[in-house]
């Protein structure tokens, strides 16, 4: 099985080619460069590199969410073309549990972090128990308080990842009360080779999207949906 | 190390060169399978020779602004990333087309907002790619100007072209295909902004531009006089602040005097001031640059008193007249089709880093584009 995955849900732009057990190539940037320029250029030089038949691939993987709104849109509107165009799947893949499958095989709690802005965070809690991925708690966004909180009930040692985590650094060490560590660069951020190896799960069992119906999971309304529905709120 | 003669070279380049004008000649016709995602529309359509419409898919969200009294640039983006798939499946089914049928894949990258124009721009190069497919990106003015090559088959450049919408109010020299001179444009608001503002005040709600035309038609657009929407030293620019002040003062007045309003009255008599200063300012241009064609183009192009002032002006004057149907109007992709065939022919491409420019000026050009 032969899975393309796409991830810009936030300052990363990535995208990477896995088949089966191999990752073929993966191109990767954390740099300011808008993901609009950025990520169809990289897959067109990644495919070179790998002389990669498009219509060899089965599947189409995006990171569905949440994230940055406009960033998760280019990753998505990306994905769809190439579905429509080629005629595949796409497999939309949460983008917090990704994150947490740069630790796959790690028994300790593995929490990521994307920064949200407005004092929250799109985090998680999830742990390996050999193979199978536990999620102790699915992908929200709450603020960080709450989420270290909840780490500390449960009462065993964590790692932390993700782009909150330079944000939020000094609030986590001064609230955690278990044991903790923050991964080391080449683990902590997004990267569409853990996407694809998600996806290839959610393919085998059968958990894809046609092209047209896909749309990313933001987790968040917009800011005019919100504050109508605070006002209708007020008004009842 | 074998040196080859530089005449056989040249013929060689020659014979290339023929090849490649013979590659042309067979291929007579150019389908372009457009989109356009510039505000609240999500279009696509299959438009042949730039002319010919086989297609032209619109899916509007304005029933969704209508809760917000305009359009949310974050719900606009998600309602596109929802439909976009099924606007192109649908203006391909109806042109009883695939992609493998399409010469080029043509994309509004500007002006418009950023968050919608991406998600057209991303879907189209993603297309161009996985298809191998060479991208026009195109102009959003660009495209209403060339909405009036698709029902006016006579129409060919040079002419005046004065474009009015939500966005916009240009006025612009058509010197060629692909080739503009904005002789003027709106210094605040857009034409159709106000109309919008105006709307609001008089509680007819969004959109405005349709609402004020149907209410204006039972007005009397002599009641009230308002300001003109000139700029004294730029004879072609436009303001309609003054304007859009002088209602809401209007309305006020009344309202403390105790005087009752009449809402057509008041419809009639501001649209009669915006039309007066469009054609009049349209009229000059078109007697400055001695040609004798004259199109209307945007959204507000739909609007009756304009088309019907517009049109009496022009023939007053011996000067052809040209406007796009109604649905070639609003904002649509087969206008995005018909601007993006004569770019195309130009030799215009643009590459995979093609990004949305929500300033866009007209004329401008993206720096990675290429002309053959």
């Amino acid at each position: 099985m032969k899975i393309m995955a796409l991830e810009c849900s936030g300052l990363v732009a990535s995208v990477a080619v896995a088949e089966d057990d191999t990752l073929l190539a993966e191109y990767t940037v954390n740099y300011k460069k808008t993901h609009s320029q950025t990520l169809l250029p990289m897959l067109d030089e990644v495919a070179k590199m790998i002389e990669l038949d498009l219509q060899s691939v089965d599947a189409i993987a995006v990171a569905g969410g949440p994230g940055s709104f406009t960033g998760l849109r280019i990753g998505s509107a990306t994905a769809k073309g190439l579905g429509l165009a080629l005629d595949k799947p796409l497999v939309s893949v949460p983008t917090v549990d990704a994150l947490a499958w740069n630790l796959y095989g790690c028994e300790k709690n593995i929490c990521p972090m994307m920064d949200a802005r407005r004092s929250q965070v799109y985090t998680g809690i999830y742990s390996f128990r050999g193979e199978a991925f536990i999620t102790k708690r699915a992908q929200e966004p709450m603020a960080v308080t709450e989420i270290v909180e909840e780490l500390n009930q449960l009462g065993s040692a964590v790692i932390f990842l993700g782009d909150g985590v330079p944000v939020y650094k000094e609030q986590i060490r001064e609230w955690i009360k278990v044991p903790y560590q923050f991964a080391p660069a080449h683990l902590n951020r997004q990267r569409a080779s853990s996407v694809a190896v998600l996806a290839m799960q959610y393919y085998k069992e059968g958990k894809t999207q046609t092209a047209a119906e896909h749309t990313p999971e933001y987790l968040r309304l917009s800011q005019a949906e919100r504050e109508r529905a605070e006002r209708l709120q007020r008004e009842i | 190390m074998v040196f080859l003669d530089r005449h056989w070279i040249q013929a060689r380049l020659e014979i290339m060169r023929m090849n490649i004008e013979i590659g042309g000649m067979e291929k007579k016709e150019i389908t372009i399978l457009a989109i356009e995602s510039s505000c609240d529309e999500t279009a696509a359509s299959v438009v042949k020779n730039g002319r010919e419409v086989l297609s032209n898919i619109i899916s509007s969200q304005i029933d969704l602004h209508k809760l917000y009294g305009g359009v949310v640039p974050e719900i606009a983006s998600r309602k596109h990333i929802e439909k976009i798939n099924q606007v192109i499946e649908e203006a391909l089914s109806e042109a009883k087309m695939t992609l493998d049928d399409i010469d080029a894949i043509a994309v509004t990258y500007g002006p418009g907002l950023v968050g919608t124009l991406l998600v057209g721009v991303a879907e189209a190069k993603a297309i161009s790619y996985a298809k191998h497919l060479p991208l026009v990106g195109v102009h959003h003015i660009e495209g209403h100007i060339s909405a009036n090559y698709i029902e006016n088959k006579d129409l060919e450049p040079p002419f005046i072209c004065l474009v009015v919408s939500g966005g916009h109010t240009h006025m612009v020299r058509v010197k060629d295909y692909g080739e503009y001179e904005i002789l003027g444009r709106t210094r605040h608001d857009a034409a159709g902004e106000a109309f919008d503002k105006v709307a609001r005040a008089i509680g007819l709600g969004y959109p405005g531009g349709p609402k004020i035309d149907r209410l204006a038609k039972e007005g009397n657009p002599d009641a009230i006089t308002f300001p003109k929407a000139k700029i004294a030293d730029a004879p072609y620019d436009f303001s309609f602040s003054g304007l859009k002040s002088a209602v809401l003062n209007y309305l006020n007045g009344c309202k403390m005097k105790g005087e009752p309003i009449v809402e057509a009255d008041v419809a009639a008599s501001f649209q009669k001031a915006v039309v007066d200063v469009l054609v009049e300012h349209a009229m000059l241009a078109v007697q400055e640059s001695g040609l004798d064609k004259f199109a209307l183009a945007g959204g507000v192009a739909s609007n009756t008193a304009l088309r019907t002032a517009a049109e009496a002006a022009c023939e007053k004057r011996g000067v052809r007249f040209y406007r796009p149907s109604p649905i070639f109007c609003t904002d649509n992709a087969a206008m995005i089709g018909a601007a993006a065939y004569y770019e195309y022919m130009r030799g215009v491409r643009h590459g995979l880093d093609l990004n949305a420019v929500p300033n866009l000026k007209l004329g401008e050009h993206y720096p990675g584009e290429t002309v053959r």
